[in-house]
């Protein structure tokens, strides 16, 4: 056997699942966000927006999940796709953005933050299903990209990602325009997610949006909320005894204990 | 593989194909549009192909993908307009039953695994009434007071529910162009199969009306200030 | 055949027609001692687009007889349009409906003759018997049939059957002391759990929802009709009061 290893990492494991796949042994199905999630410039920051659904295949997994993702006070991520995936890649460059902050005494920037998750997403070949929409303001103005699996990236005034990424972009296509302010561009995000919850069947429940201009970051949980469960119709409440039981075992978990005093010790 | 297995039971590829077709209800009856464009894979390769097509005296049909498939079932339809006409019985055939007979056409060439490959809209308007209707190789059928094929499924579908659903009773032949223009104009920015040059179709109780090619005007201005893709600034 | 195996994919396969699809949605009936009801949802959808969000699913054949398909949409259509053609035949050649067990049993037939291209369908039927109870035939693709009490079919059968295991047959519930649980429910518990049946669907399934359509489908002279009275959005659709009588029951769902 060779010593030699070729640089980066090692993907002989995707070969040996690809043939086991192949032989009918199925990986685990993973929680995907389906997902609709936007982000669009405005006249004083940033506005992100994202719907709350979370699916495994056609199966709703989570109806109110949370979709914006703490990178640093100034910046935020909305994650698309594999729901691990984007969770621990953003908790990772988070982790990693604070420590540069620490390390450099400076406001972190979103440049950095996009360069090191498409940096690490590069890496993995797409096998991080992460698709990210990321945006803040640093020290150099509003910015917002979006980096896709394979770690390429884009930037732009309005972006969107996700299953319901082409309801979204429809309504910022036909609707957006620069230097809006910021009630405006919330109103625009609300929209744009709106449109993937009801015409997309990946997307769903409600509206999450995040604004973040110089003064600070608005997170904005449930900002519209179109989707409420109805009453149902009978009560299903279960008569205590209904559950059948075939053997009956009583334990008592508390130990009974005397406690008996012997002779002082001498410590003289 | 002989030509004749081919042509006869082998399913085919599309060839030169068109995209999305669109089409709402409104006030006075049933609006369409389709743009100009015939592809060759991702060639644009014909850029005055008319894919509005007017059947009989109230319907309109509108066709994406396999163009030549789609001239096929123009010529049966013309055949099967003459030979209504000629029987002269006092019936004509309406937009319903145009649709019938091409769910049928479509589901049975379907059944032998050599499909017409078309998404089909059927629009018109007779008795007072409108009527706006979906088939597509599969023999799928379905309708909606608004409807749209290919890419504009996703991209156009969305902004027409929002503009139309409940309003289609109210909305004016000059609301429901300006929002058949916007649909068009979001589908030149981003389906890549399509042009900025279209026709429209209306069906009302005056009969068909398709109109000249009509352009669409787009601003890409905001390009200016976009510099790269990541960490550039200059 | 070894040697096909072998054979590798040098070449980018052609990729072949695939005459079906999935549309989505969910279909539901129960069987009462004198009624049935058949629903079903109105999305019509393919992989995460909605088509539409009213395609019917459950269709009226008769006075007595409600079918309800789900699957492949174009197969459903065309296969509705056949049954009811041979019913209209049938009335042609013996001057009345037929029976509903007849019908099962025509379904069944209608089906198996398309053993080798079938119809990606799931039917169920549900209407009154000859002897004037409530009766639930359930199909599989390629004919396979039995009357049950109740059976739901469809993306969401998953989610819906169990529910209806526990609160129509009472599985995994032991009665109180010295008493049992009914045999028949009454036609106001059997809609109250079709509505929740589906708004549940609704909230757990992305294919559902839109809208909810129920057919009810009562004996003669069925004392069931008394229930019917306080329901919202309700409409007859028989014209005689002295046979068995049809009704729909039209809901909205959500619509995300």
């Amino acid at each position: 056997m060779s010593v030699y290893r070729s640089p980066g990492f090692d993907f002989s494991n995707s070969t040996r699942n690809n043939f086991l796949l192949n032989k009918g042994v199925p990986l685990p199905k993973a929680t995907s966000t389906g997902t609709t999630i936007v982000g669009c410039v405005f006249k004083d920051g940033i506005v992100l927006g994202a719907d709350t659904r979370a699916t495994e295949g056609p199966i709703v997994a989570d109806k109110n999940c949370e979709k914006i993702h703490f990178i640093t006070e100034g910046i935020r991520c909305c994650g698309a796709g594999t729901a691990a995936d984007t969770e621990f890649t953003t908790a990772l460059i988070s982790s990693n953005m604070e420590l540069h902050a620490l390390q450099s005494g400076r406001k972190p920037r979103v440049v950095t933050a996009m360069t090191m998750l498409k940096q690490t997403l590069f890496r993995y070949q797409g096998h991080i299903g992460a698709a990210l929409v990321l945006g803040g303001v640093d020290p150099t103005g509003p910015q917002l990209f979006t980096i896709h699996p394979h770690g390429s990236t884009d930037k732009l005034p309005y972006v969107t990602m996700g299953s319901g990424s082409l309801a979204a972009m429809a309504v910022f296509e036909s609707k957006w325009s620069a230097n809006m302010e910021r009630q405006e561009a919330l109103d625009l995000v609300i929209l744009a997610i709106s449109a993937g919850i009801f015409n997309d069947l990946g997307s769903g429940s409600n509206v999450d949006a995040c604004i973040i201009t110089a003064d600070g970051t608005e997170m904005l949980r449930n900002v519209d909320m179109p989707n409420q469960r109805v009453q149902k119709e009978r009560d299903y409440k279960f008569r205590r005894g209904t559950t059948a039981w075939t053997k009956e075992d009583v334990r008592k978990f508390v130990v009974e204990e005397t406690v008996t005093s012997t002779d002082e010790m001498d410590t003289s | 593989m002989s030509i004749a297995a081919q042509t006869d039971s082998c399913p085919r590829q599309p060839i030169v194909t068109g995209t999305s077709v669109l089409a709402l209800k409104y006030k006075d009856g049933v609006m369409m549009a389709a743009d100009n464009l015939a592809s060759y894979g991702s060639l644009a390769r014909f850029k005055d192909i008319q894919r509005l097509h007017p059947v009989g005296k109230y319907t309109v049909i509108g066709a994406g993908g396999d163009m030549s498939d789609f001239q096929y079932i123009q010529k049966f339809l013309e055949q099967l307009i003459i030979e209504e006409f000629t029987s002269q019985d006092g019936h004509d055939l309406g937009p319903a039953q145009i649709h019938e007979y091409l769910s049928q056409v479509m589901y049975s060439r379907r059944s032998k695994i050599n499909p017409l490959w078309n998404s089909l809209l059927v629009g018109g308007f007779k008795d007072g009434k409108s009527f706006l209707s979906y088939v597509d190789l599969l023999g799928t059928t379905y309708s909606a007071t608004t409807l749209a094929t290919g890419f504009g499924a996703y991209l156009a579908q969305p902004i027409l529910r929002k503009e139309v659903e409940g309003r289609e009773n109210e909305l004016t032949e000059e609301e429901a162009i300006r929002i058949m223009e916007s649909c068009m104009k979001v589908l030149y920015y981003r389906d890549a199969r399509s042009l900025d040059k279209y026709q429209l179709a209306v069906i009302t109780a005056d009969g068909v009306k398709i109109s000249e090619s009509r352009h669409l005007s787009t601003t890409w201005s905001f390009a200016e200030g976009i510099r790269g893709y990541g960490a550039q600034t200059q | 055949m070894a040697d096909m195996v072998s054979i590798p994919h040098s070449q980018p396969q052609q990729h072949q027609f695939n005459p079906y699809t999935e549309n989505g949605g969910t279909i539901l009936a129960i069987a009462g001692a004198d009624f049935s009801v058949i629903a079903g949802d109105t999305r019509q959808s393919e992989g995460y687009s909605i088509q539409t969000r009213y395609a019917p699913k459950v269709f009226r054949l008769t006075d007595k007889a409600v079918l309800a398909v789900n699957g492949f949409a174009a197969d459903g259509n065309m296969f509705v349009k056949k049954v009811r053609q041979r019913l209209e035949w049938y009335r042609h050649a013996h001057a009345k409906d037929m029976p509903i067990r007849a019908i099962a049993r025509l379904i069944q037939t209608m089906l198996y003759s398309r053993r080798f291209f079938p119809y990606y369908v799931y039917n169920i039927l549900g209407g009154i018997e000859e002897d004037g109870t409530g009766a639930v035939y359930s199909f599989d693709p390629v004919g396979s049939y039995e009357r049950e009490a109740c059976r739901a079919a469809g993306a969401a059968q998953s989610l819906v059957q169990p529910f209806l295991d526990n609160q129509i047959y009472f599985k995994n519930q032991t009665p109180a002391p010295g008493t049992s649980f009914p045999g028949h429910l009454s036609l106001s518990t059997v809609l109250s759990l079709v509505i929740d049946s589906f708004t549940s669907a609704t909230e757990r399934h992305i294919e559902v929802g839109d809208g909810l359509e129920m057919y009810i489908v009562l004996a003669k002279n069925s004392p069931s009709i008394q229930s019917l009275r306080d329901i919202r959005g309700m409409s007859e659709l028989t014209a005689t009061e002295d046979g068995e009588r049809v009704f729909v029951v039209r809901r909205d769902l959500k619509k995300d």
